[in-house]
């Protein structure tokens, strides 16, 4: 290939390459994501506007420097017969380009140093939550309140994001960024949160707060955020934490105080029916119908939509040795866990646990093997408070 | 191989090896960092004696809020609450917090907690005179206990920070597995005699 | 050093032959040789890895890999692609020029020199047959944090080995490179007259020593955490999670710093050549270099701002990273004005050089960017930082790699590339690594977490476009491959200085150069320094 030639065609490739960027601007401009939120707490505000002012400095230092580069790549070629300097040293030029950059460079460091003096500031706060991550869920315990929360992933996202989805991920609302238990939170109210988890590292973060932080496994951060808007803000856990870091999303609602207290109340009314829920005995359908909600929530990210779990890894839950074993053992492993497995006590009450426990017994034809077996299909929350 | 490159390639050597000496020596240079920096807390950081504390000024102008965060590895079967979420204190006032701790397996268990005070600027201020920090605890079958921190926040704490929040978790302890394996040993060995 | 004694060689010059050449060879240039491509199969081997992520990430939802195995796939792409694929092109260029860019015959220690490089494939055996035990491939991320990474199976020690040989193989590799510039210099190369290759590869070297023996340090403390009781990153033990992030960055920035620095050089090397023009500031690009070496040592924090510190710590770590770009400018600045006013001539060493330069000061800038403490608290573990560092890695590093061997590929075979194919794997390469990293940034500014193997629906059209842009760029270097054999098999005879503007010592020597180097030292002049 000549160099003509090889010229036009580069010509022709870059043609199609500004074609097809000016078409993606175009689209990008109209509805694909670009920039960081403005976000809705003044922290996230500054953050931004810090963000948008370091981002326009490098953009002009850009400018210039790719500037004086490019002049130079179309001027002193030597195809249009231009004649090599010979100087190699300028010391008046290099002192210069190393004062201008410390210029510029402490000129960043001032605004940025108050922000972070800013975000420090932790006291004062009205109400206090704490933030526990586990693989792969959130803990959320309003702290003067006494009430705690589960959220994991919600139901919708969960199924279409297996392997053979029954929903295809494109009709979920919000996938993967919707949870079971969303949190709530009061707007203009200073609010610590405290970050701590209980397994491995994960981090917490809603951008439209304007921070991430560590959940660090035996030690506490502190934090603060004041939301101004209520709104609904979606998060997602930001250090790798395993197999599921990206699927234990975090949903803050922000509404009015007096909706907040209201929120708070219910809560605290449903913890005290739960706890009242375990002397109940249910049916065996209504252990079944509660049993297969809180196994997608809470088991299928392991063992699997079918039971069938992942070889080497998970075990399979379908005629496995526990889940048709005696029943004592099979409640004691859910409650306290062992190795991978999570221990659920704190998460779920007798009740649930009964349904989830019942619901593995009967489902995937484990029931015939324990009848064979002689062991009981139906565990009860009674069953449950015994054993803890 | 000339003698001159032998000798810088053993100097380099003895270099390298130095260099992983440096990175165990980061783990006590880590400690001293959280000490200084209030970062952790690390094994007897922030205790002082009753006679010290009794000699801390006591500011009778100035309320802290004390926070009590309890957290508890889901690995442990046990309960941990504080009595009292929080407290307001004067600064050189000793005062006692009350913790419960509680077995809820029918096992002997060891327990261990970790302390944590944030912010980690007022670590530094807060000091106990005394503390079930690291020590270990061991709580029978279905036992319930009471446990105690004794402590008294600097009144040089700054201004700025008016609320503490000092957290414990409680982790069980390595040797807590072979406790609950002779006291079960026991246990059947009584069966065994009865 | 006794020239003598090599002199009395020169029978040798008739190159072993078979298997035996390459299994015990201890000359530098069958070593280099094997570095090279060694760290070309490393990085299809990356490559492929990488093409394993962006197929699962081309829509939402889970298509073709579980999430385990996808965080297997980002785990181990990382470790190929730095200790398999950079790091070792980086000591095979080292191999291949030092001697003859310092007029030597060949390395200070050939027999350690061997085993530096045959330590590589068995390391790497060791961390790919992760893949077939129980518990699968590290997927804890290559930063290896506790207490994920001790979630691994059976695969924990094996992956724990590996990064201890390929420790032991960097350190004797750079004690080599260290001891040979040292003690092996022709009369009349001072130091100050050493080609900026030979200098960056110095202060690399130094760094190496430096950082790879803590990082074993680090891992040892997981092997023994795992193993044997100890509790140096558990908090039920009384030790500390973050410590272990303490310990890997001090390794962990550095580190940086061996990636880059060497392609600093090569490209210090081509710019005066194509600009006919000697370097500008020669001996501030020496300072600047060492100042940014040692500053690496003291911004190590900044990839942890989020793992939470005293205030002071954050200010501190701040400065310190926004300090580094004060000596990366003066880099950036004094290339600038080696190509002004020069006479330039484009061919592919060039045009990758100059692709170094654009596109490692555009991750020079997002690094900056983040170097900002409070403004990281959103970027961090974002797609805005796997932008950054790919923009530096990919664009900055690996194209001064593909440029120092375009620049050098005729004087080791003795024949020119074809330089038209060389050109199409220029454009074809930048237009792709722009397709594939620039919309990282858009990704992570909008909320996209990093190490995820599924998102939100919102980001699917930029991973479409990121997802084509890394086809196109995996299936360009098929062509460097296709210019490399051509170019071994034959064409246009090279000239010994193959290049007009072309100046130092390895462009005095015959193309190809004969087996030893310089088996009579050269003189040095001042006339003939700093090209």
């Amino acid at each position: 290939m000549s160099v003509d030639k090889l010229k036009k065609a580069m010509c022709g490739v870059l043609a199609v390459a500004l074609y097809l960027a000016s078409g993606t601007v175009f689209a990008a401009l109209t509805d694909m994501p670009l920039n960081l939120t403005r976000g809705v707490t003044e922290t996230s505000q500054r953050v931004y506007d810090l963000h948008m002012i370091i981002l326009y400095i490098v953009t002009v230092i850009g400018i210039i420097v790719f500037g004086v580069m490019c002049w130079s790549i179309f001027h002193h070629r030597k195809s249009k017969g231009a004649v090599a300097a010979q100087f190699h040293h300028s010391t008046t030029a290099e002192i210069i380009w190393t004062i201008i950059p410390i210029i510029i460079l402490v000129a960043m460091a001032v605004p940025a140093t108050k922000t972070l003096v800013f975000m420090e500031q932790t006291s004062d706060a009205e109400m206090t939550l704490k933030v526990t991550g586990y693989q792969w869920k959130w803990r959320y315990d309003y702290l003067e309140e006494g009430v705690t929360i589960w959220s994991a992933l919600h139901e919708d996202s969960n199924k279409a994001r297996q392997r053979d989805p029954s929903i295809d991920p494109e009709t979920v609302e919000n996938y993967l960024l919707e949870v079971d238990n969303p949190i709530v939170l009061p707007v203009d109210t200073k609010i610590r949160i405290l970050t701590t988890a209980d397994d491995v590292i994960h981090a917490w973060w809603v951008p439209a707060l304007g921070w991430k932080r560590d959940a660090i496994p035996g030690f506490i951060t502190d934090n603060w955020t004041n939301i101004k808007e209520p709104g609904i803000y979606r998060g997602q856990c930001a250090e790798l934490c395993g197999r599921d870091h990206a699927f234990m999303p975090i949903v803050v609602h922000a509404v009015p105080k007096a909706e907040y207290v209201a929120w708070i109340e219910t809560q605290k009314a449903e913890q005290a029916a739960s706890a009242a829920s375990a002397n109940k005995t249910f049916t065996k359908d209504e252990l079944m119908r509660k049993g297969e909600q809180i196994y997608t929530t809470q088991c299928a990210a392991c063992h699997q939509a079918e039971g069938q779990g992942i070889e080497g890894v998970f075990p399979s839950l379908v005629g496995g040795a526990i889940a048709t074993g005696p029943a004592a053992d099979h409640i004691d492993i859910v409650l306290n866990g062992k190795n991978l497995m999570p221990a659920f006590k704190e998460q779920l009450n007798d009740a649930e646990l009964a349904a989830v426990i019942t619901f593995e017994r009967n489902k995937w034809g484990n029931y015939e093997k324990i009848t064979a077996k002689g062991h009981a299909d139906v565990v009860q929350p009674a069953d449950v408070k015994a054993t803890r | 191989m000339s003698a001159a490159a032998t000798r810088t390639a053993k100097k380099l050597f003895i270099f390298a090896i130095a260099m992983f000496g440096f990175g165990y020596a980061m783990v006590p240079l880590y400690n001293v960092f959280c000490d200084v920096t209030g970062l952790r807390l690390k094994g007897k950081t922030g205790e002082i004696t009753e006679t010290v504390a009794a000699t801390v000024y006591v500011d009778p102008n100035r309320l802290v809020t004390v926070a009590f965060d309890t957290n508890v590895n889901s690995a442990l079967p046990w309960r941990f609450k504080a009595q009292q979420y929080t407290m307001k204190v004067h600064p050189g006032v000793i005062t006692e917090a009350v913790f419960v701790v509680e077995n809820n397996s029918n096992a002997t268990v060891i327990g261990r907690a970790v302390p944590s005070v944030v912010p980690t600027q007022a670590a530094l201020f807060f000091n106990k005179t005394e503390c079930f920090c690291f020590t270990k605890q061991t709580l029978t079958a279905g036992e319930r206990k009471e446990i105690v921190v004794r402590f008294v926040v600097d009144s040089k704490l700054p201004k700025k920070i008016n609320t503490m929040t000092l957290s414990y978790t409680f982790y069980e302890a390595a040797d807590s597995k072979n406790v609950a394996q002779s006291d079960s040993n026991t246990v059947k060995a009584i069966d065994i005699k009865s | 050093m006794s020239y003598a004694a090599v002199h009395d060689d020169v029978h040798h010059d008739h190159k072993p032959t078979g298997i035996g050449r390459w299994l015990f060879s201890t000359n530098h240039k069958d070593i280099g040789t094997m570095y090279m491509v060694f760290a070309l199969i490393m990085f299809f081997i990356g490559g492929a890895m990488a093409m394993v992520i962006r197929l699962e990430l081309f829509q939402p939802g889970l298509q073709f890999v579980d999430p385990q195995f996808f965080n297997s796939m980002t785990t181990v792409h990382a470790l190929v692609m730095i200790f398999g694929a950079v790091m070792p092109a980086g000591v095979g260029l080292a191999n291949w020029m030092i001697p003859m860019m310092i007029g030597a015959p060949d390395m200070a220690f050939p027999r350690m020199n061997n085993m530096s490089f045959w330590i590589l494939p068995f390391a790497f055996a060791l961390l790919l047959s992760t893949f077939f035990m129980q518990g699968g491939a590290p997927a804890g991320g290559w930063t290896m944090y506790p207490p994920l990474v001790l979630q691994l199976g059976d695969g924990l020690p094996f992956l724990i080995f590996a990064v201890h040989f390929l420790g032991i193989s960097s350190i004797m590799g750079a004690i080599n490179i260290i001891a040979t510039v040292f003690n092996m210099r022709a009369p009349g190369m001072t130091f100050m007259r050493l080609p900026l290759f030979v200098w960056t590869w110095i202060i690399t070297a130094f760094l190496l020593i430096a950082a790879m023996p803590v990082l074993a340090g680090a891992v040892t403390m997981l092997l023994t955490d795992k193993y044997f009781g100890t509790a140096f990153f558990d908090a039920a033990g009384g030790g500390d999670p973050v410590l272990f992030q303490h310990v890997f960055w001090f390794f962990g920035h550095p580190e940086v710093y061996i990636l880059v620095l060497p392609s600093f050089g090569i490209i210090s090397q081509i710019i005066p050549t194509f600009a006919r023009k000697p370097l500008f500031g020669y001996a501030s690009m020496v300072y600047a270099t060492a100042s940014i070496a040692f500053l690496s040592f003291f911004v190590w924090a900044h990839h942890m701002f989020t793992a939470g510190m005293p205030l002071a710590g954050e200010l501190f770590f701040m400065y310190a990273t926004m300090a580094i770009a004060v000596p990366t400018g003066v880099k950036v600045f004094n290339w600038t004005a080696t190509m002004w006013r020069g006479s330039m001539t484009f061919e592919t060493p060039m045009l990758f050089s100059i692709g170094v330069l654009f596109m490692f000061t555009l991750g020079g800038f997002t690094g900056l960017m983040m170097g900002i403490t409070p403004v990281d608290f959103q970027y961090h573990d974002t797609y805005f930082i796997v932008a950054h560092f790919h923009y530096v890695l990919v664009p900055g590093i690996v194209f001064g790699i593909i440029a120092g061997v375009y620049y050098w590929l005729p004087k080791w075979t003795g024949y020119m590339y074809d330089e038209t194919l060389g050109k199409w794997h220029f454009w074809l390469s930048t237009i792709s690594v722009n397709v594939l990293f620039f919309p990282m940034h858009f990704l992570g500014l909008a909320g996209m977490p990093r190490r995820i193997p599924d998102y939100n629906t919102q980001f699917t059209d930029w991973n479409q476009i990121i997802s084509i842009g890394g086809l196109a760029f995996g299936l360009s270097q098929l062509i460097l491959v296709w210019v490399v054999i051509k170019c071994v098999r034959g064409g246009e005879k090279a000239t010994d200085q193959v290049w007009e503007g072309a100046h130092g010592l390895e462009f005095t020597l015959p193309s190809p150069p004969p087996f030893h180097s310089f088996t009579t030292p050269p003189k040095v002049t001042e006339a003939m320094a700093h090209s």
